[in-house]
């Protein structure tokens, strides 16, 4: 299944579940990545990683290691 | 009791009328309205002109400006204390809130053993006074983060009267989750829904009535930066506070299922009542399915609370086989469901998004091609900013200080003790802690535009990935660059990361970056015994040998100290917000003073520790070299032998403990260099040249120069920088740590020069 680390600028995509370590699952939780929440990408930082996309109204950085736990079903 | 005229009473406040001045007539004119002496009245909302509203008798009456001011009243003393407890999500504006309704009545300190900030003031509404204390920003209130477990224990511990949470009006639903955490503490709630005027702007509308009766909570909109909403939030937490007995209970419904193995944990929960009387059993019982680890450890400490524990496994797992996901996971979902459900009934939308214009900055600042260069920019502006508009006022207080020494010393008999313990000692210590004040009022001033802007989560965005990889935060960018200038200011400015490893990790190889003060030392010795064209490169290798050992000291604190997995990098990137001046003073200010009163007097009692060893034994008469530093000197010089250090340099490195810039000076006391004894001075240049142990070897040779340097770069924090260490890191025992992990390190680092040099033949 696709996750958030391979989503390109611009894409939008439907959280569908979560993997990874309790810690990060709860923050992600926290942060309000549920399932069926929109997740739209929007950058790489410069140097590549982490990553910046909108979620509920706001924006978000996370490294790539930890959106790739962010498994996501595309919009597209 | 305190007699008042009605005109200048205080309104919404109990008021006994005890006399009327003047004629019958008004005496008369008054009785008739009810206004007898010994009458309980109040005085509703004044304004500034027009009719002074009275209620008497539960009756209002107006009565002219004039007339109140003949009226005599006994104003009873504020009686009523309420404690409330202000929480909110970071960035949503809960600083500015705690300040509109505190004034200037702060007070900060630390919650007890953690090193996590704690604000606590005083507000005044009617008869009440209440007692603001302002909670940590947390996202939630699971047991993850330090932050987030001070918050929650001082709800469930301290048992505030209320809660006031400060809600991001333009981030509702992620902001309300975290209400809804608050909710199930059952402690009376009140939501101040900040920054509603952003949110107006961008086509908002919330039907408050319609919320406030969905949720049974009240709320007030408010524009924090603005002080908007402030007199309508404490009406709201008063009145809360007075209706709390009837307030009604609002749970989440989680859906049958879970709802279900709630009930089962209740049953088994109540039979131990007792033991968890002090926590709310419905959200201990979701606190248990959501396997939260600090509840299920307090469980497994108390004895015969098997069946609790077996029964939350049971229900977990039973959840886990019908839905396929992790209980908390369930509960999330259906925290965000409630919270849509209700958004979607009261809150209507009639433009897009208000991150338009933080959008557009984002673009260009945060942009693949210029956001290295403009982050550059910024950070050599800020380092600029720190270190050269603070040089002037140091320049100043330094110079005051000599004058004061020198007016104090006129008072006192010429070269005696206690002429040099005033002058040297004690307003030479107080010198060097207030010496550090403009520039830590600097680094507070651009920390606070950083951070208040949101630039600062942007820096850590695009430094993570290299800070990364020598396993750290991107958030711990800024102090390592500080160090550069002063480890001072540096330490504090750790205090933006969150997680406790990452924050001692830094703080700990901070003073590896080298200093400002270091820099005379290196002037001299490089100065003396390296070529022209070689200073440079020696210069630059030093700052890089400090540079890898951090570098290397990071990967070690993190591979055998703070090990474990690293805090996950999931931060909200804010929306870019034009700082405030109130808001920047007032974080200059309360960091500025914590900074004078916490680590000033660790320094000032050093400085003078420092000083009376070096002026003992009086019969020394103020000669160094016979001094108790000198014999401690003279005592380490075996061990310090092995670097080719000899008895003047070991004294020279113990006084530099208050300061390494003292080292230069130090050197030209102990050579005899008098009053010229700065890093440029010839005198001293050519003592150290010259100067030969009594067998004709010359005690300094480049080696033994560049051994000195590398030991001055690694060994202990300067007093400052320790007082500071104490301070940040909440304990002695890393201080210590540290001073005694660097200073073996410097040994180690200088062995390995010095020997190894000699090998090689230099």
């Amino acid at each position: 299944m696709d996750t958030v680390a391979l989503m390109i600028p611009g894409d939008k995509a439907k959280v569908v579940k979560l993997s990874g370590k309790v810690n990060l699952r709860k923050k992600l939780l926290d942060m309000g990545i549920v399932s069926g929440a929109v997740i739209e990408m929007i950058r790489h930082a410069p140097l590549g990683d982490p990553i910046q996309i909108k979620i509920k109204g706001y924006h978000l950085s996370l490294r790539k290691t930890e959106a790739s736990h962010i498994l996501i079903k595309s919009l597209r | 009791m305190k007699k008042k005229r009605l005109l200048d009473a205080r309104s919404r406040v109990e008021l006994t009328l005890s006399a009327i001045e003047g004629g019958k007539g008004r005496m008369r004119k008054l009785t008739d309205m009810g206004l007898i002496p010994g009458e309980k009245i109040r005085k509703l909302e004044s304004s500034q002109s027009g009719p002074v509203i009275l209620l008497v008798k539960g009756a209002k009456i107006a009565i002219g400006r004039g007339m109140a001011d003949k009226i005599i009243v006994e104003e009873k003393i504020i009686k009523k204390t309420i404690t409330i407890a202000l929480v909110g999500n970071p960035n949503s504006g809960k600083t500015s809130i705690f300040n509109n309704l505190t004034g200037t009545r702060q007070h900060v300190g630390n919650y007890p053993g953690v090193t996590v900030e704690k604000k606590e003031g005083l507000a005044r509404y009617g008869d009440y006074t209440i007692r603001v204390i302002d909670l940590p920003g947390t996202y939630s209130l699971t047991a993850y983060s330090l932050d987030e477990v001070v918050a929650r224990n001082f709800i469930l511990e301290a048992k505030p009267d209320l809660i006031v949470d400060v809600v991001d009006s333009t981030n509702l639903e992620r902001n309300l989750y975290f209400a809804t955490q608050l909710m199930e503490l059952e402690v009376p709630l009140v939501f101040a829904f900040n920054m509603s005027d952003i949110a107006k702007a961008a086509g908002q509308h919330i039907n408050e009535e319609a919320f406030s009766r969905l949720v049974g909570i009240k709320i007030t909109q408010t524009v924090g930066i603005k002080n908007k909403g402030t007199t309508q939030l404490l009406k709201s937490i008063v009145e809360t506070y007075q209706q709390k007995e009837q307030a009604k209970k609002i749970s989440i419904n989680y859906g049958k299922e879970i709802e279900d193995e709630l009930s089962k944990l209740l049953n088994c929960l109540k039979a131990r009542e007792p033991l968890i009387k002090q926590y709310p059993l419905r959200w201990f019982a979701i606190k248990l399915l959501e396997d939260d680890k600090d509840i299920i450890d307090f469980v497994k400490t108390e004895a015969g609370t098997e069946e609790i524990l077996k029964q939350s496994a049971l229900s977990r797992g039973h959840i886990m086989s019908i839905f396929a996901d992790d209980p908390e996971t369930i509960i999330a979902d259906r925290r965000y469901g409630f919270i849509n459900g209700m958004l979607h009934e009261v809150v209507t939308h009639t433009a897009e998004s208000h991150l338009k214009a933080s959008d557009m900055i984002d673009r260009v600042v945060v942009n693949r091609i210029a956001g290295i260069p403009i982050f550059l920019g910024v950070m050599w502006l800020m380092f600029k900013c720190i270190f050269i508009l603070s040089e002037k006022p140091m320049e100043w207080i330094e110079r005051a200080q000599a004058a004061m020494g020198a007016f104090v010393s006129g008072f006192l008999p010429e070269g005696s003790f206690i002429q040099g313990l005033i002058v040297d000692g004690i307003i030479g210590g107080v010198g060097s802690v207030l010496v550090f004040v403009p520039i830590i009022f600097m680094l507070f001033f651009c920390m606070s535009i950083l951070e208040d802007s949101g630039y600062m989560a942007r820096i850590a965005f695009i430094v993570d990935k290299f800070m990364h990889k020598i396993g750290l935060h991107g958030r711990s960018f800024i102090p390592m660059l500080l160090g550069f200038g002063c480890n001072v200011p540096a330490i504090m400015a750790t205090r933006v990361i969150e997680s406790k490893k990452d924050r001692l990790t830094t703080i700990l190889i901070n003073p590896f970056m080298s200093c400002g003060a270091k820099l005379p030392i290196y002037t001299l010795l490089i100065g003396v015994f390296f070529s022209k064209h070689a200073s440079g490169n020696v210069l630059f290798s030093l700052y890089l040998l400090g540079f890898v050992t951090a570098v290397i000291m990071a990967k070690m604190l993190r591979k055998f100290i703070f090990t474990g997995e690293s805090a996950p990098f999931v931060m909200e990137l804010p929306p870019y917000r034009l700082p405030t001046l109130r808001g920047l003073f007032t974080h200059m200010w309360e960091r500025g003073w914590l900074y004078i009163k916490k680590a000033g007097t660790v320094i000032l009692l050093g400085c003078i520790l420092i000083w009376t060893l070096s002026a003992l034994p009086i019969h020394a008469q103020g000669d160094l070299s016979k001094s108790y530093i000198a014999r401690i000197g003279k005592f380490i010089e075996p061990v310090i032998k092995p670097l080719g250090f000899d008895w003047k340099i070991g004294t020279a490195l113990i006084a530099g403990v208050v300061a390494k810039e003292i080292v230069v000076g130090t050197l030209g006391v102990l050579y005899g260099a008098g009053e010229d004894k700065n890093e440029h001075s010839l005198n001293l240049r050519n003592a150290l040249r010259e100067d030969k142990y009594p067998d004709g070897r010359k005690v300094f040779s480049p080696l033994i120069a560049y051994a000195l340097m590398v030991f001055v770069l690694l060994y202990i924090p300067c007093l400052s920088a320790a007082a500071v260490i104490r301070k940040e890191s909440g304990s002695w025992g890393w201080m210590f740590f540290s001073i005694s992990y660097s200073t073996l390190l410097a040994w180690i680092a200088a062995f390995i020069v010095y020997q190894g040099g000699r090998l090689l033949g230099f």
